[in-house]
């Protein structure tokens, strides 16, 4: 079998280097050493290809979803479910995604410093906080940058795509506009703006006198060493390769059959999640859909109960039928918002923002199902100066980056050059290995 | 009025000098008074620009095609004494009948009457002949030559060509792009051509510094450096209302120092004085204003450094000089905090931002120290400027904002080129070396900036009259990177997505897209240009970078909505070019004047006009609408050349 992290001459070497650099006492300073030590870790064995975020706008409430903690005064009335993982409980809206659970691990204790809504999506996306000399690229940004394949190349629909995309989907920041998600609404529309407005032979002559012009404009500007390349070879024919793409059809729900369209829920997020496994299956490295509405600052229980019955068939259909298509040890599937909601319910039945232990679900790509990585405190102290402080085996933001990359066998330590020519690395974070190994 | 529901068609003759014609006026979709009304505002519009340009308008056609109807504008010089005469040329046919002449007449009338209104709003254009050669703009003239000169003169230094100069048109063009982020309309473009030679250029740059599309513009541009482009916490920052107070700050013509001394040392309440949300945006809660966010600003946007990357480390790179260059000094953390310390008395309280001398000192635990320590308030460079002053941030906004203190008016001007040219002196906007070099006409622009009370259009009226501006972006010698340094060539950036929604909706138009534009048709524009930037993705704060094409902006410049609205609305004036030009050779004009901003070449009219010539309507109609579509997909209208 071709598995590239055990090839005999890769391993070899990579043994050897770091065998050598070990005696020698300098590992540690080379960064070569650095990118082969973590090439070393436990990689799985099976690099995953793509990734699926399933991402809930506005910050679903850890209590109802991933993290229950029923009977107590934070739960504030909220249940829990028995799932098929022996131990793990979740909200009881999930009773679908509960059967799947033995497939999903839970990483329960994330931390970070954003607790307003547009900074934490951009510190969650990218695995940075906002700063303001750079443009963090997000993470699906990250994996086209890192990955190009024989399979990438035959691709003609971009490999990045935001359905139901939300204010800020994914973006290519300092890596460049051209890694920024292409965005799609419902499945049930039209794929925006691939269709040519006007009928096969005038659209022809459209882009007859569309080549005279743009020959004209570049008369005379051939003799350009700094633009003159851009401008011969522009977007234009992958436009239009793009535009007459049987890969379109990946967006095109419509000729699933009732049932299995069913199994999602007929909602757009549900129809979006069935049309994401058909674009992994075309060949798309990342497919971002996005529920919105989990922004409950009022009405808490019944606004997130309203979302996880949308949530709840999508997630769980999602990973049956990634499993059946054999998509689901090559797909990672990540589900969570941009932060969670506080312990404790305010005067209008709301839970407000809340950083400082929150979840996100995990599944395929070579993650272990049925784990649970972190705790949060079930009685935490209210008004506390350091509210992380009773969190069991946190991890920050930057920490499940690390390990959606490393699953995708992407070096998450190395540095890239922004455009300036100041390094940056990919991720600060470090992968949370026990979630890839083998029990 | 005689048209009725069962009128779609209006039959007659009429006496005129030439003879007696027949007319035929189609009026196919007319239902009722208030869509006959419709067209016949579109018909008025139509007249309007006729009398304002002195352009043929044929506002409707017979059915044979040598019968039109025109209008002139018969005094051209000055367009407020014009008279509007209808006029019909056309050969004699029939005799006619005097009910039928009335009937036709009072359809122009009715016409003219709804432009009456039109006529007496501001809407017109007229040149302010008060400016021309007034000394002030002699004194432009003058400092803006000896930049030329400097330009040239480092060219001659390097060895490197120059390339010829644009026309006014082309610089009309790129400067409707910088300053109002937008080309000029047909309708500018018109009055534009009517004035000498000479005078062209300062009369469109004084119409733009005078025109709230300019003030909206620019204000949008400085704030993205000053507060990026986020929208923050409703709660504590309102970004909205701190562009628009920035556009009347601009518009007003308020000193530059003055207005950054404000943001600055500015108290009270995000909502009622908007100026303080330079200092909310960056609130943190149970904190206050963060400081050391607000000096990463601070270095950046009023003195041209990014010495973030001292947040957190010493310079190991050499990247940061604090000194010169004979005496380098490398930037330390403590440098950073030094700055950011000057913000410490910056707090928040029920009355918004206020000063708290009373604060304990700015404490922060840099890299090596096992504990925080308490960092004294110091400026990076330039200490003898220090004005003492217990206000924390007066006294840094005194300092930035000394005259003496070149990076504050530098890090401007190269802004302030940036912004008009697409490109600024030195790379990247934000990052100009303390210790230069600096090209010698930046630093004549410098000294005119400081020496002038720091006033901004000024200095934008200087840039603009430049030679420089009107350099060729094409030239017969190879380019390369140097030569664009040395602005030996005019550097082909691209059309940014607001630059480029602004212009399809103006390209969809004869008349200006401006304030004086109907509410309606601004707040459609508005939402049209507001859709395209999401979908092409707004660059950021770093827009003066080149982030590369995508094959979603192509596709949607194909294919997208905004285009293809432009091309079916009724009331743009592709649909009237499409349907009323009278022949084919000023149909491609004007397609050309209202996308590209000029004329076409013989060969693009060559390959053009026999596409619409002698064609019947609807092909006619079907050529022009692709020809508009073509050249607003060209490369040509997506790259500011």
């Amino acid at each position: 079998m071709d598995n590239p992290s055990c090839n005999s001459r890769s391993h070899f070497s990579r043994r050897t280097i770091l065998k050598l650099a070990g005696l020698s006492g300098i590992g540690w300073l080379t960064p070569l050493a650095g990118q082969l030590a973590r090439a070393d870790e436990a990689n799985p064995r099976k690099k995953a290809r793509s990734l699926i975020v399933l991402w809930l706008a506005g910050a679903p409430s850890q209590l109802e979803t991933f993290d229950p903690h029923p009977g107590t005064d934070i739960a504030a009335g909220s249940l829990a479910i028995k799932t098929k993982a022996p131990g793990v409980l979740i909200g009881d809206g999930f009773p679908r995604l509960a059967d799947q659970m033995d497939s999903v691990s839970l990483i329960r204790a994330i931390t970070s410093k954003e607790g307003d809504h547009e900074r934490a999506v951009y510190n969650i996306k990218t695995g940075y906080r906002p700063d303001p000399t750079l443009n963090h690229p997000s993470i699906g940004s990250v994996i086209c940058h890192q990955t190009m394949d024989g399979r990438d190349r035959i691709v003609s629909i971009p490999r990045h795509i935001s359905i139901l995309p939300g204010q800020w989907p994914g973006r290519g920041g300092y890596l460049g506009d051209r890694y920024d998600a292409f965005k799609v609404f419902d499945p049930q529309r039209q794929v925006p703006d691939v269709a040519a407005r006007v009928d096969e032979r005038r659209q022809g002559s459209r882009l007859k006198k569309l080549q005279f012009a743009d020959k004209q404009f570049l008369q005379g500007r051939q003799n350009n060493k700094v633009v003159g390349d851009t401008l011969q070879h522009s977007n234009l024919d992958l436009a239009l390769n793009m535009m007459s793409s049987e890969q379109l059809n990946a967006f095109d729900v419509s000729k699933s059959s009732i049932a299995d369209r069913a199994k999602f829920g007929e909602t757009p997020f549900g129809r979006s999640c069935l049309a994401a496994i058909q674009l992994i299956t075309a060949g798309v490295r990342c497919v971002e859909i996005t529920l919105n509405g989990w922004d409950t600052h009022a009405n808490n229980h019944a606004l997130q109960k309203g979302r996880i019955d949308i949530l709840d068939p999508a997630f769980a259909a999602m990973i049956a039928e990634l499993k059946k298509r054999e998509l689901f040890d090559s797909t990672m599937v990540v589900c969570g918002g941009e932060f969670g909601r506080t312990p404790w319910v305010n005067p209008v039945g709301g839970r407000d923002h809340w950083p400082h232990g929150f979840s996100v679900a995990v599944a395929g790509g070579g993650i272990q199902g049925g784990r649970v990585i972190g705790e949060t405190n079930p009685d935490p102290k209210r008004g506390s100066k350091n509210p992380t402080k009773d969190l069991k085996d946190p991890h920050t933001i930057a920490d499940v980056h690390a390990t959606i990359l490393h699953g995708l066998g992407i070096d998450y330590g190395q540095e890239l050059d922004t455009p300036i020519g100041r390094p940056m690395k990919v991720c600060e974070g470090q992968p949370i290995l026990q979630l890839f190994e083998r029990a | 009025m005689p048209l009725t529901d069962s009128r779609k068609q209006l039959s007659g003759q009429c006496e005129t000098s030439t003879g007696t014609i027949e007319y035929h006026l189609v009026v196919r979709r007319v239902l009722n008074f208030h869509e006959f009304n419709q067209i016949g505002t579109d018909i008025v519009q139509y007249c309007v620009f006729a009398f304002e340009q002195g352009f043929l308008a044929i506002f409707f056609v017979r059915r044979s095609q040598d019968v039109n109807i025109t209008m002139s504008n018969i005094n051209s010089e000055r367009a407020d004494e014009s008279t509007i005469v209808a006029e019909v040329v056309a050969p004699a046919r029939k005799s006619g009948s005097r009910y039928r002449d009335f009937f036709f007449v009072s359809v122009l009338l009715f016409g003219l009457l709804l432009i009456v209104p039109s006529l007496m709003s501001k809407r017109r254009i007229a040149p302010e002949p008060a400016f021309f050669g007034s000394t002030q703009q002699s004194e432009i003239n003058q400092v803006a030559a000896e930049v030329d000169d400097l330009f040239d003169q480092s060219r001659i230094d390097r060895n490197l060509p120059v390339a010829g100069q644009v026309n006014d048109l082309h610089v009309a063009r790129r400067l409707g792009l910088g300053l109002a982020g937008t080309i000029p309309s047909l309708e500018e473009i018109r009055t534009f051509e009517k004035l000498p030679a000479g005078n062209r250029i300062e009369w469109w740059t004084n119409r733009l510094l005078g025109d709230s599309r300019c003030h909206d513009h620019l204000a949008e541009r400085f704030a993205r450096a000053f507060v990026g482009v986020e929208d923050g916490e409703f709660f504590i920052y309102r970004r909205r209302k701190f562009v628009h107070w920035l556009a009347q700050q601009i518009a007003e013509e308020r000193r530059y120092d003055s207005l950054v001394r404000e943001l600055i040392t500015g108290n009270g309440i995000w909502t009622d004085n908007p100026s303080v949300n330079f200092i909310s945006k960056t609130i943190v809660e149970d904190e206050g204003p963060d400081p050391i966010a607000l000096a990463g600003r601070t270095s950046r946007a009023f003195l041209g450094m990014r010495i973030d990357c001292l947040q957190c480390h010493d310079d190991f790179l050499g990247n940061v000089n604090l000194g010169s260059t004979d005496d380098p000094v490398g930037g330390t953390q403590q440098d950073f905090h030094a700055l950011a310390a000057f913000f410490r008395q910056a707090k928040v309280n029920f009355a918004g931002i206020e000063n708290d001398v009373s604060r304990g000192p700015y404490e922060y635990q840099l890299l090596d120290d096992e504990d925080e320590s308490e960092i004294k308030p110091e400026f990076p460079f330039n200490r003898h400027l220090d004005q003492n002053e217990p206000l924390l941030r007066n006294r840094l906004a005194n300092w930035i904002t000394h005259p003496d203190n070149r990076p504050f008016a530098r890090a401007t001007v190269n802004r302030t080129w940036a912004i008009m040219t697409g490109r600024p002196l030195i790379q990247p906007v934000d990052d100009i070396p303390i210790d230069g070099p600096f090209p010698a006409a930046m630093e004549r622009l410098v000294d005119d900036f400081i020496a002038n009370k720091f006033e901004l259009k000024r200095l934008i009226r200087i840039i603009a009259a430049t030679k420089t501006l009107r350099i060729d972006s094409r030239a017969d010698f190879e380019i390369t990177k140097k030569h664009e340094l040395a602005w030996s060539v005019f550097p082909m950036t691209r059309v940014r997505p607001d630059q480029a929604a602004a212009s399809i909706g103006q390209a969809g138009l004869m008349s200006t897209m401006d304030q004086t534009s109907h509410i309606l048709a601004r707040l459609t524009q508005f939402e049209q240009k507001n859709d395209f930037v999401r979908r092409f993705g707004d660059p950021g704060e770093d827009e003066f970078e080149d982030r590369g094409e995508t094959v979603t902006q192509r596709l949607l410049m194909l294919n997208g909505n905004m285009i293809a609205k432009q091309l079916s609305n009724d009331s743009t004036s592709t649909q009237f070019v499409a349907g009323f030009a009278p022949d084919a050779k000023t149909a491609v004009e004007v397609v050309f004047l209202c996308t590209l901003s000029r004329r076409p070449t013989a060969a693009e009219r060559a390959q053009f006009e026999p596409e619409i010539e002698g064609k019947k309507r609807s092909q006619k109609k079907q050529a022009v609408l692709d020809l508009y579509w073509t050249l607003l997909n060209s490369a040509e209208f997506r790259w500011n050349h």
